[in-house]
């Protein structure tokens, strides 16, 4: 359904050229749950904003390329490419209350959506797919007449995520669709989530920089790091048996209520400076196994079986290098 | 242990604005209720931590609590004394012994100060040392926050740094006056997962070291299992269940806190919890529910719960529960 090569972005600032992305490939089945994990500034909604061509200038896809059923959307004429967001690939934002227009009705939203796309329909047909859509998410139709400041920050996510879902897309991608929720609301919300991939049979990429969330929700799991894809494995492979020392260190970071006792321990130094990335593995500065050539040369994406790959030096004797 | 910090019956009301036309026509002015008949106490050394979700009351009982905000009505006591009307230079005396970090460390530091000025500032404006013995100090707890070598970080500014760094320089600012008790509101909430422990490690390690004790305010109760010693579980201005962390995630009594203790994603692909399913949201609290405030969300409500308040009240001795049907259980 999605597949994408070689993904490399830039962005052209005027202190230098940042690599936002850098060489990322993956493919996404239907029905599936990809997770992008990674902190700030690792290119995670960089990569996802790849996938339907809006990367905010002046970020621009430098090289590789993003099929979407079979069609490459990299070189897509504009025209095309609108046609595509919202039918076939919809993006859900993590700020509800900046997406939704303060001045107009919910069911205005619904209805611009789908006229625009489907300009043939009626008004009252349009509202009908709305009231119905509205049902799914757990919102009363007569609401459709309320503005977005009516609703709470988690209906306003739910409207978000119905706008994404009106046109039945094979692809939505949730960028930290509940990073400004509380937890309550947040598992609500990720459960309609799932649900819907169910009943429409979509593929999803939740992007989150909360690695508990995407380890409890996605079938797959894509670990960012400046840019790197530098682990990706299925996420029951990734909790078991994670190989990447950045991995390995994110998951000793994050506190599990289920266990007691837990001992949590800390990545030492910061992120790196991107306009200025550290050469070799870009991990390297920070990582407790760095050898001398892992800050000389970088290590490639190396397949260790079971569908797991590892971009360092570590998986080298347990795997063969792909690419 | 002894307690530090106590409060009875705290309470924080804020008059909701209204334009000129709805004051004239309104016959009384409305309410938020923030903060609504809180009592606690904090014991000398230990975490205490304050829960929920937002708008539950947690920061504003923080900061009432270090007099940054007025109570409306209720006492605030620290080491013994009533401080809930103390003022000018009492309060400017007591305030060296309680220090705050907030939650936006790009907001809390002055982004034209260099590093080691917004850190030894503290120390002029209690006039406990100027020149090099000021500097000298500053290295010093650049150094006991990680940011080595503090020599080189002195000179830095705010815009140098990373999110981490300037939440240690915050901790650091708040532990050069050698404080007895600190506010740690949302301290990790905004930081990159990968430096959070670092962050919590320290706050740790003051603890023991210098003998602070912390306050700590999150919404985040995985966070608050691994750092805190007991946890307050707050519900629209109120305190619905108080006890050591052991007992609170192994046998929370109050539905509210059950619910929410559900809804933690839990970083283990193979473990799918049950999540106990709420109805609603929160209400407001401006217009708040009559009885037991949770009651319009609640799975097991009766009709007591809708007419009378339920009172924050022991189960046992260290477990407090505010709800009517526990006692019946």
């Amino acid at each position: 359904m999605l597949e994408v090569n070689s993904l490399t972005v830039d962005y052209l600032t005027r202190g230098g050229t940042i690599r936002a992305v850098d060489n990322v490939s993956f493919s996404l089945e239907k029905g599936e749950t990809l997770g992008l994990a990674g902190e700030s500034g690792s290119g995670k909604s960089t990569l996802g904003l790849s996938m339907i061509r809006l990367i905010p200038p002046p970020g621009r896809i430098v090289k590789g390329e993003i099929r979407i059923d079979e069609v490459n959307i990299v070189d897509l004429p504009e025209s095309k490419m609108r046609v595509l967001r919202g039918r076939k690939v919809a993006y859900i934002f993590q700020d509800p209350m900046t997406s939704l227009n303060p001045v107009k009705k919910i069911g205005a939203h619904f209805v611009e959506l789908i006229r625009t796309h489907e300009p043939d329909t009626k008004k009252e047909d349009a509202l009908e797919r709305t009231k119905k859509v509205l049902g799914l998410l757990g919102i009363l139709p007569e609401r459709m007449n309320d503005y977005p400041h009516q609703f709470s920050g988690g209906m306003r996510q739910r409207i978000m995520i119905g706008l994404g879902i009106t046109l039945n897309p094979n692809l939505v991608i949730a960028d930290e669709p509940t990073t400004a929720l509380d937890v309550i609301v947040q598992a609500k919300i990720l459960d309609l989530l799932e649900n819907l991939r169910r009943v429409y049979g979509m593929a999803l990429i939740l992007i989150s920089h909360d690695l508990s969330i995407i380890l409890e929700r996605c079938d797959r799991i894509i670990v960012l790091y400046a840019g790197n894809m530098v682990e990706y494995a299925s996420s029951a492979e990734l909790h078991k048996n994670p190989i990447h020392p950045y991995t390995q260190g994110l998951l000793r970071s994050i506190p599990n209520i289920e266990l007691s006792d837990q001992r949590l321990s800390a990545i030492p130094g910061s992120p790196p400076n991107m306009l200025n990335p550290p050469k070799g593995c870009r991990f390297s500065p920070r990582c407790r196994h760095a050898e001398e050539k892992c800050s000389l040369m970088e290590p490639s994406l190396i397949d260790v079986g079971n569908n797991h790959f590892v971009k360092c030096f570590a998986a080298d004797n347990e795997g063969a290098a792909v690419e | 242990m002894s307690e530090i910090v106590r409060v009875e019956n705290l309470v924080k009301y804020f008059p909701v604005q209204k334009s000129l036309l709805e004051q004239f026509f309104a016959r009384k002015v409305d309410y938020v209720r923030a903060v609504d008949h809180v009592t606690f106490s904090i014991k000398r050394g230990e975490i205490f931590t304050l829960a929920g979700e937002s708008g539950c009351g947690k920061t504003t009982t923080a900061r009432v609590l270090i007099r940054l905000l007025q109570p409306t009505s209720g006492r605030i006591f620290f080491n013994d004394q009533d401080i809930t009307q103390l003022k000018g230079e009492r309060l400017r005396l007591l305030r060296r012994k309680m220090q705050m970090i907030f939650q936006d460390p790009y907001a809390s530091l002055n982004p034209r100060m260099r590093i080691g000025d917004s850190i030894g500032h503290p120390l002029e404006i209690y006039g406990i040392a100027r020149g090099g013995e000021k500097v000298k100090k500053v290295l010093e707890v650049l150094g006991k926050v990680g940011l080595t070598p503090p020599e080189q970080f002195i000179n830095l500014y705010p815009l140098n740094l990373s999110g981490g760094q300037r939440q240690r320089v915050a901790l650091a600012r708040s532990i050069i006056l050698e404080p007895e008790f600190m506010v740690a509101d949302e301290p990790v909430s905004m930081i990159d997962v990968s430096l959070r422990t670092t962050i919590i490690e320290l706050m740790l390690n003051f603890r023991k070291e210098l003998g602070i004790t912390y306050l700590f305010v999150t919404h985040d109760l995985a966070v608050a299992k691994y750092i805190s010693d007991r946890i307050a579980i707050m519900y629209l201005g109120r305190i619905i269940e108080l006890t050591d962390k052991k007992t609170l995630f192994n046998e929370p009594l109050h539905p509210y806190t059950q619910a929410l203790l559900s809804a933690i994603p839990v970083p283990d692909p193979e473990r799918r919890r049950k999540m106990i399913e709420l109805k609603g949201e929160v209400p407001s609290a401006i217009h708040v529910p009559s009885g037991c405030r949770f009651h319009t969300r609640c799975p097991y409500a009766e009709k007591t719960c809708e007419e009378r308040e339920p009172d924050l009240v022991p189960v046992t001795p260290d477990h407090l529960v505010a709800c009517h049907l526990t006692r019946k259980k």
